[in-house]
């Protein structure tokens, strides 16, 4: 099981469907954000796996997969500093309050 | 006194019983993360998530990209979004609702996506050798600033504009908040 290729791929199918439901689901900003979190881990998981079992692709996985954790870093630094500006401004971190385009 | 490949006894490789306990752990935290009602449990629960992927990316030969995950998402991400948690809870916040009105759909839409994945991955056959290979960090960081030095640099050029931007956005306007203290 732990040296199939389609083990791990799976496991990162499964945790980006968890991300999108929760990214889709919850009320909360922030919990939206750690969703996006968890999805951009699942498609990490994906390139390291591919990186693992496929020749070619070795060390090429392991530099796109550092790449990607530098901008995850980026976009949650941007994220979380657009959310509580907005915190700021509205006083709660629901989304469905945010609401000031619709009226 | 070195253990054999397979669990005596038993039969189940160790390898494998390492891999279903990381597995378990990374999607029950995920779900966790997801479905708790205190945010703050969420964070903490999130941080175990990243902890079992590290441990996973370790059983894939990739001792770098464990390491990154390590200082990068549990040092860093997860302290900056426990932070951020601590800074927008309000006390008097409708904590009833966890989930939005279209939760029924949301899940629909969350099970057929892993289900056209999962069902894609399975019916494709990959170019896998069957066996892990170890990267090397020596030819990871030979590759970075040889052939992946634009990216590289254009990485860290957007690093420098994520906190100057974190900075500007998330700074108290001098003059417009004097009096709310929150």
């Amino acid at each position: 099981m732990s040296n199939s290729l389609d083990s791990y791929l799976v496991l990162s199918a499964l945790l980006f469907a968890v991300g999108s439901f929760g990214f889709l689901a919850r009320r909360n900003a922030i919990s939206m954000l750690m969703s996006i979190e968890l999805m951009i881990n699942a498609v990490n998981l994906t390139i390291v796996a591919f990186g693992a079992f496929v020749e070619p692709l070795k060390t090429h996985a392991a530099v796109i997969a550092l790449i990607v954790i530098a901008v995850a870093a980026a976009e949650a630094t941007v994220g979380l500093a657009i959310i509580i500006a907005i915190y700021r401004n509205k006083k709660t971190p629901l989304v469905d309050e945010y609401d000031a385009m619709s009226q | 006194m070195p253990i054999g490949d397979s669990i005596p006894f038993v039969g189940i490789r160790w390898d494998d019983l390492l891999f279903v306990m990381l597995a378990a752990t990374l999607l029950v935290s995920a779900l966790l993360v997801v479905t708790l009602r205190d945010i703050i449990r969420c964070g903490l629960s999130l941080t175990v998530s990243f902890a079992s992927l590290a441990g996973i990316y370790v059983m894939l030969g990739n001792p770098l990209i464990a390491a990154t995950q390590v200082l990068v998402y549990i040092g860093a991400i997860s302290v900056l979004i426990l932070f951020a948690i601590m800074l927008t809870q309000t006390k008097n916040a409708p904590s009833k609702l966890v989930f939005q009105t279209q939760v029924l759909v949301a899940a629909v839409a969350a099970v057929f996506i892993g289900g056209v994945i999962i069902a894609t991955i399975l019916t494709t056959t990959w170019p896998s050798g069957g066996q892990r290979l170890w990267t090397a960090t020596a030819d990871v960081a030979h590759l970075l600033f040889h052939d992946y030095v634009l990216p590289f640099e254009a990485v860290s050029v957007l690093l420098t504009a994520a906190v100057v931007g974190g900075v500007y956005l998330a700074r108290r306007e001098i003059g417009k908040n004097e009096g709310d203290k929150p």
